[in-house]
């Protein structure tokens, strides 16, 4: 099993519209991020979606990363937050 | 693996509930640093913060970005200053200079507080506890970041009524030299029973001397998130109610725990202890006293509030220790009035006081905090509100503290400002009557007869 420090939860909440989820996965493999899970639902209009991807052979550090990522939810119109997974497993298992 | 509910749970405490790590404190031994010489201990002291905590801030700030959880404040707590100045400070203004250096090492690797400008003196005072005592008005209006406080009483050692009537002194000096800015200086300055040697928080935090070298340690925070998920359970049974605090409070605690084992390991300096204080701020959704409503009381202060706070407070340290592998400081519900929205709505409303707060401190870490009285109030009557606070702390053998801020020439009715997380408070009555003949005795309060369990 990989390491889960290099597990991260993408999280991408915001307005629907055409080709979010491509945006974000050509950014992540242009960046060799390797994308592990994907879930989404649509909550009272709105587009909640959650990555777990495997930064381990990632090209850039995880700060760059999760500034770029920002920024392109920025141009799409929706937030988009990266999270080291630990933070979900502490909270959510014993 | 984690799915999208859990993940969405977790951000919502983060974005809407005021679900934070509340401060990352680093405490550092000064005991090293010792020289008779003050020019030398000063030199000393500002090398070991500035090297110990240079990357504090740093880390503090990669841990944020990393598991976007908002850590509001790094600081820094040291050894008791009476303890490192005794060999070299043979006047008030010798220890006033250590403050100057302590907030010049704070300022140089940007932390916002540093605690430790304190004295221990449960028992007695040597006589570099009473200078250090005597500078703490020169210090703390000199200084920025500095933080003082005083161990007055213990439930081993009874309670040192000397050093209590001193501090009513000492106290109206600090508001009386801050007298241009609303007396807010008092806000750096608090005074215990029990003092925890490994507290967080400010402004009573410093390195206690059983301490190691140097160690992390970190307070939580979140009332807002105990606040929304007991609106789920609005009617429910005390059963239903207690389970619900718990399994928020390990929640609230894990973050803690996960965020304390990163600061260590990047900053190779052990973890001590997570403090599961549920700390309040004046932001709206962030109050112990809005918990206290949600449970079913019109406002903090009605009658049952002390009920509701005693459990309130049992739970959250239920559910909390499960969650840490260690578990210290204050530990319980903080109820300061100005840095508490629903505490100030309560105070505006009538509906609490000074004494029902007194009867709450009882039953909840950590005592009167922050709150403002009358500029009038007599040196006599503070230390005779600190002593009362001190006897719940020994009695009841828990940390008990007061931080009053007597605001100089303003009265009840009139509002203080205290900025930022500091919040305002609107000022409370202090009972008129006089306990100078009460205060004016010379000694000190015996430790009652349930401490003596050799």
């Amino acid at each position: 099993m990989e390491k889960s420090a290099d597990k991260t939860i993408i999280t991408v909440v915001g307005k629907d519209t055409v080709g979010i989820i491509a945006k974000v996965c050509t950014y992540l493999a242009e960046n060799q991020i390797n994308v592990l899970d994907i879930s989404q639902t649509i909550v009272q209009g709105y587009f909640n979606m959650m990555m777990i991807a495997d930064m381990a052979a990632a090209a850039k550090p995880f700060g760059e990363c999760s500034k770029e990522l920002e920024e392109l939810g920025e141009e799409i119109g929706v937030s988009i937050k990266c999270q080291r997974e630990e933070i979900f497993q502490k909270m959510h298992r014993i | 693996m984690i799915n999208i509910w859990e993940v969405k749970e977790t951000n919502a405490m983060i974005e809407q509930e005021n679900l934070d790590v509340r401060t990352i404190t680093l405490g550092i031994s000064l005991l090293d640093c010792i020289d008779s010489d003050l020019e030398r201990l000063k030199e000393n002291i500002y090398q070991k913060i500035t090297t110990v905590a240079k990357d504090l801030a740093a880390v503090g700030e990669e841990i944020e970005n990393e598991f976007a959880i908002p850590i509001v404040n790094k600081r820094i707590s040291v050894t008791p200053i009476a303890l490192v100045g005794g060999a070299a400070c043979k006047t008030t203004e010798d220890f006033a200079q250590i403050a100057d250096t302590l907030d010049a090492a704070a300022k140089a690797v940007g932390v916002n507080l540093i605690g430790g400008y304190s004295a221990l003196v449960s028992k007695g005072m040597t006589k570099a506890d009473e200078l250090l005592i005597r500078s703490i008005p020169t210090a703390l209006c000199r200084t920025e970041r500095v933080c003082s406080s005083v161990n007055l009483a213990s439930s081993k050692t009874g309670i040192n009524m000397d050093a209590v009537r001193l501090m009513g002194e000492i106290l109206l000096e600090v508001a009386e030299q801050s007298k241009d800015r609303d007396s807010v200086d008092c806000m750096k300055l608090v005074v215990f029973c029990n003092a925890p040697d490994d507290n967080p928080f400010m402004a009573g935090a410093f390195h206690g001397v059983t301490e190691a070298d140097a160690v992390i340690n970190i307070g939580v925070s979140g009332p807002g998130v105990v606040k929304t998920a007991l609106e789920k359970v609005r009617g429910e049974s005390f059963e239903v109610l207690c389970e619900t605090i718990k399994k928020t409070a390990f929640k609230v605690t894990r973050v803690g725990q996960l965020v304390a084992q990163e600061a260590s390991r990047m900053l190779g300096i052990p973890f001590g202890i997570i403090d599961l204080s549920l700390a309040p701020t004046p932001a709206i959704g962030d109050s112990v006293a809005d918990i206290l409503c949600e449970i079913g009381l019109e406002y903090a202060g009605a009658p049952g509030t002390t009920a509701a706070l005693a459990l309130l407070n049992d739970q959250v340290k239920k559910g909390g220790v499960m969650a840490s592998s260690y578990v210290g400081g204050l530990s319980g519900a903080f109820i300061p009035v100005s840095e508490d929205q629903g505490m100030i709505d309560s105070v505006r409303a009538g509906a609490i006081t000074l004494e029902k707060l007194e009867a709450m401190t009882c039953v909840c870490s950590v005592g009167l905090d922050m709150i403002a009285i009358p500029g009038d109030t007599s040196a006599a009557s503070i230390s005779g509100i600190i002593a009362d606070e001190m006897a719940l702390g020994m009695v009841n053998q828990k940390t008990t503290a007061a931080r009053l801020i007597p605001v100089i020439g303003k009265g009840v009715g009139d509002t203080v400002e205290f900025g930022g997380l500091f919040g305002y408070a609107p000022i409370m009555p202090v009972n008129p009557f006089s306990c100078e003949g009460f205060i004016s005795r010379n000694g000190r309060i015996p430790a009652p007869i349930h401490s003596f369990k050799n």
